[in-house]
């Protein structure tokens, strides 16, 4: 690659593998980062993609493949000499520095001159608006300061790309919610590339211009958070992004627009395969069925005109506001299904016990060739 | 048995009487030694002839002063050049085994390791006789062979220091060992990450925060060294530093100015823990 | 290549300091005690210098001396530190427990010989106990309290009391205060509470303090001579007196030896019996 052109990439791996003795954990990944992006790589922990980040960064190196960053080979560089800048996990704030000298800090390593350094501290300081935090301890920041001050100290470096390996994980929930705008918010104004590993996958689909979904040292599915949500490639997407009830049936007949299917206890699904197909009747199958996707009646008339219908009886109704959910246990099976509550309130008054109607559209239902799922 | 059970108030009564009787017991030998100081009589006992400045200050035979007492001056000067080498060195090769046994790995480590702990376990008086052993079976053979005699290596200032660092350097091993160990390698990661050379990443980051411990080490070995007693009684030649004539003084009985040294010894020991104590606080916070 | 470098240049301080203070001296004065002198310049390999430990019953009596009061030391000191221990982790609140911790630990950064010097003038003839007992009528007379075994005992107990308190403190601290009430809450009472909570609990400190205390009064020297004179029966003055007084080194290599082999083998059946091994005994013995 010698056109070291502005339309490179900010970082591109091509093909990379690396192995942990007998453990594989990156199988020959490749993808792209578009220039001021925002791009997470999602998967459950030990899915290795903080083995992708840190050799990305340059704490590791493939054990083939390459890695680019605007077009150059980054092989035998070392994370000094690379321009990546990382947020650590734990984020590693220099505790005997203070903020000012740790935002200072890379910039003292390239030998900028003291009061260049001084001017260049205030301005990131007060773009993350912090501006009279210089002189702080560590230890007396807050934990939604001491991101800042984290990100602050590689942006001020103006980096091609800001790798961030969890950084939100040891906040509590509400900081987490808040510091998920406040993240979009600062790659927006600095017009950064990030890219950020998480096994939280709000985090990744709220932020995310592209999401990497990851199982087992492979990307499963490379899309925007609506793609993957709504459109999953794979078992393990459709069961990682999102919640959903499952079920396992074989195929009794399929065609390129639907599959009927019988579970071992005797009910049957009509459902969409995937966009690649390959499913014929005899093979062993899970479909997957989002809450929301799933209706609600009284009357069994109501959802007639559905393909797929079940009669159940409400075990437990879990009310949280806009998010409430019931769930219902279908006799035949004795599974629970997980229903959404419309948001309208119409069936606010559901009690444990009652006997009720459910039923989805096959279009509604994802039908994947058995396998692990998320 | 804990505060929140109920003790019977006799028992309890009891047991803090025997809690203060033993920081008496802990106390008594130093306040009398101190207190002896200051007593207008030529041996460091009863009866009480009052105060006096004399065994520090006045310059003259009988009653001559810690001040003017030249072989006790001088033995402190050479205990104090024994201990600033000691610690020098117990604190250069403390960080840089702490560096090894927590950041390398290679064959052996766990036997080197527990070679490391060997000193702890081995009487000092042995320490100190092995060390004669070997440095004079050394001396003999150069000197047969060629005719030189290799002065360091007989007892003398150097085979004190070498001696008394052979234990403390494992002491100070331990401790920068023990704050090294909660180092959160990924600080270093960051400094690499933002733009540090491998050995600048070491200097500006990790020496920093080790800096404490090693205080913390040199000021325990300086006064390890000053005090100690066994090692150095085997290696130390014609230059005795201050506990051997201190020692030598005590067995023939002597005037209340060892009690001016040990008060002396006393305030430098407990502003030296001061400051350790102080350094541990902060580094708690 | 740049680490390797790195790599030796950490190594070989550690290699120089272990091969050549520690193994090598050790070892070379191994050989010097199978050296057995003939005459002059002449020398034969041979176990003399055992035998003759052996033979004569002033040497290997003074060795079980040494070894037996230094036992009955560490089971003193192990006495008397632990309710104190128990007091300033369990009991002591606060501020005050910091107090008395420091208080504890401020004695040791005196030197041995002045803590050893205080003893004397406590005890002497002419001290202040002996004073003491005269002015209340105890005792008609000036009382020589210097130069017994007891007194030796009294100076190793006060020696070694650091040593006990530390790491009696340290585990003691971590037993959570939980385990003792529920003890209790199950109808246990102070005695079998202490014996089958406190004391397991503590195991790993009592041990550790014990094996440190037991090797510092072994290679004690200081106070059995001061406080002991001539009658101490110390065997490191047995190696002082053949280094330095009779300049017979094989012979003083010999018992050297012999002392490493005691206090070697009663650290190895100390861990041994309780199960725990030198570095994580000794090795925490960094944190204090």
């Amino acid at each position: 690659m010698n056109d070291s052109t502005d339309q490179a990439p900010a970082l591109e791996c091509r093909d990379i593998v690396r192995t942990f003795g007998k453990f594989k954990a990156v199988d020959h990944v490749s993808f792209s980062v578009p220039e001021g992006s925002f791009f997470s790589i999602l998967g459950p922990s030990g899915c290795g993609k903080t083995t992708i980040l840190r050799m990305a960064a340059g704490f590791l190196e493939p054990d083939s493949g390459d890695i680019y960053i605007k077009g150059k080979s980054m092989l035998g560089v070392g994370p000094n000499k690379r321009p990546v800048n990382m947020v650590f996990q734990h984020l590693a704030l220099f505790p005997m520095m203070n903020v000012a000298d740790n935002i200072g800090y890379g910039l003292r390593r390239r030998g900028v001159a003291k009061a260049e350094i001084a001017v260049r501290v205030k301005a990131v300081l007060e773009r993350i608006g912090l501006a009279d935090s210089g002189a702080k301890r560590i230890s007396q920041l807050s934990g939604g300061q001491k991101q800042r001050i984290a990100i602050a100290r590689c942006l001020v470096l103006e980096p091609d790309v800001l790798l961030l390996d969890e950084p939100l994980g040891a906040l509590d929930l509400k900081l987490r919610e808040h510091m998920k705008v406040e993240l979009k918010k600062l790659q927006n104004d600095f017009g950064t590339t990030f890219v950020y590993i998480t096994h939280d996958q709000s985090e990744a689909l709220v932020m995310s211009d592209q999401v990497a979904v990851m199982n087992k040292g492979v990307f499963e599915q490379v899309g925007s958070a609506q793609e993957l949500y709504y459109h999953p490639d794979t078992a393990f997407v459709a069961g990682f992004v999102g919640d959903s009830n499952r079920w396992r049936g074989r195929i009794d007949a399929a065609d390129a627009s639907s599959v009927k299917l019988t579970t071992a206890d005797g009910l049957s699904f009509a459902a969409t395969p995937p966009k690649a197909g390959g499913l014929g009747a005899g093979g062993e199958v899970d479909i997957f069925v989002r809450p929301e996707s799933v209706q609600i009646a009284r009357a069994e008339a109501d959802v007639q005109a559905m393909d797929n219908r079940l009669q159940g009886r409400v075990e437990s109704v879990l009310f949280n506001g806009a998010n409430s959910r019931v769930l219902v246990r279908e006799p035949r099976s004795g599974g629970e299904i997980d229903v959404a509550l419309p948001q309208t309130g119409a069936f606010h008054e559901l009690r444990k016990g009652e006997d009720i109607w459910l039923g989805w559209g096959k279009d509604q239902a994802k039908c994947f060739a058995a396998g692990e799922a998320g | 048995m804990i505060p929140s059970i109920h003790q019977n108030p006799l028992l309890r009564g009891i047991y803090i009487a025997y809690v203060a009787l033993f920081f008496i017991y802990l106390a008594a030998p130093l306040l009398v030694v101190a207190a002896f100081a200051f007593n207008d009589s030529l041996f460091p006992s009863l009866p009480w002839n009052g105060f006096t400045l004399d065994w520090f200050f006045n310059p003259t035979e009988p009653r001559l002063g810690l001040f003017h007492e030249t072989p006790i001056l001088k033995s402190i000067g050479i205990s104090l050049l024994v201990a600033f080498w000691v610690t020098v060195l117990a604190v250069t090769v403390g960080t840089s085994s702490a560096f090894l046994f927590e950041r390398e790995d290679f064959p052996f480590k766990n036997v080197l390791y527990l070679l490391m702990l060997m000193p702890l376990v081995v009487p000092g008086i042995i320490l100190g006789i092995s060390i004669l052993v070997l440095s004079s079976n050394v001396a003999n053979f150069v000197e047969e062979l060629t005719g030189y005699d290799i002065e360091p290596l007989r007892p003398g200032l150097t085979l004190v220091i070498l001696g008394q660092f052979s234990f403390i350097a494992t002491i100070s091993t331990l401790v920068i060992s023990a704050r090294l160990k909660k180092f959160d390698i990924t600080l270093e990661e960051a400094a690499l990450n933002l733009g540090a050379t491998r050995w600048s990443a070491v200097w500006t980051i990790t020496i920093p925060y080790l800096a404490p411990a090693m205080v913390g080490a040199g000021i325990v070995a300086f006064l390890m060294s000053f005090e100690n007693f066994n090692t150095t009684l085997m290696l130390s030649g014609s230059d005795a530093p201050l506990t051997i004539t201190m020692f030598d003084r005590l067995k023939e009985g002597s005037t209340p100015v060892l009690n001016a040294v040990s008060l002396l010894l006393m305030l430098a020991s407990s502003v030296l823990a001061l400051i350790s104590i102080m350094m541990q606080r902060e580094r708690k916070e | 290549m740049k680490k390797r470098l790195g790599f030796y240049l950490l190594l070989a301080p550690l290699l120089l300091w272990l091969f050549g203070l520690i193994i090598v001296p050790h070892i070379d004065m191994f050989f010097l005690s199978l050296q057995e002198k003939l005459g002059p310049g002449d020398y034969q390999t041979s176990l003399a210098n055992y035998a003759a430990f052996f033979n004569e019953p002033l040497y290997w009596n003074t060795f079980a001396r040494t070894a037996i009061m230094s036992i009955l030391a560490t089971m003193i000191t192990l006495l008397i530190a632990f309710p104190v221990s128990y007091y300033i982790a369990k009991l002591a609140q606060g501020r005050i427990r910091a107090v008395l911790f420091t208080l504890c630990l401020l004695p040791f950064w005196v030197s041995e010989l002045v803590r050893t010097f205080g003893w004397m003038i406590l005890l002497r003839e002419t001290g202040v106990l002996s004073h003491l007992l005269q002015w209340t009528g105890l005792a008609g007379q000036p009382v020589e309290m210097l130069y017994n075994d007891a007194t030796i005992m009294v100076g190793l107990v006060y020696t070694s009391m650091l040593f006990m308190v530390v790491p009696l403190v340290t585990t003691l601290d971590s037993l959570d205060n939980a385990h003792v009430e529920a003890g209790y809450d199950l109808g246990g009472n102070g005695w079998s509470v202490l014996r089958e909570i406190v004391i397991p609990h503590a195991m790993p400190g009592i041990v550790s303090g014990s094996i440190v205390v037991f090797m510092l009064c072994l290679g004690n020297y200081l106070t059995p001579i001061l406080l002991g004179g001539k009658s101490s029966l110390w065997f490191t003055e047995q190696i002082y007196d053949q280094f330095i007084t009779r300049f017979n080194w094989e012979q003083g290599s010999a018992f050297g030896f012999l002392l490493l082999i005691l206090s070697s083998a009663i650290v190895w059946t100390g861990l041994r019996l309780t199960g725990q091994n030198l570095s994580s005994t000794m090795g925490d013995g960094g944190e204090r």
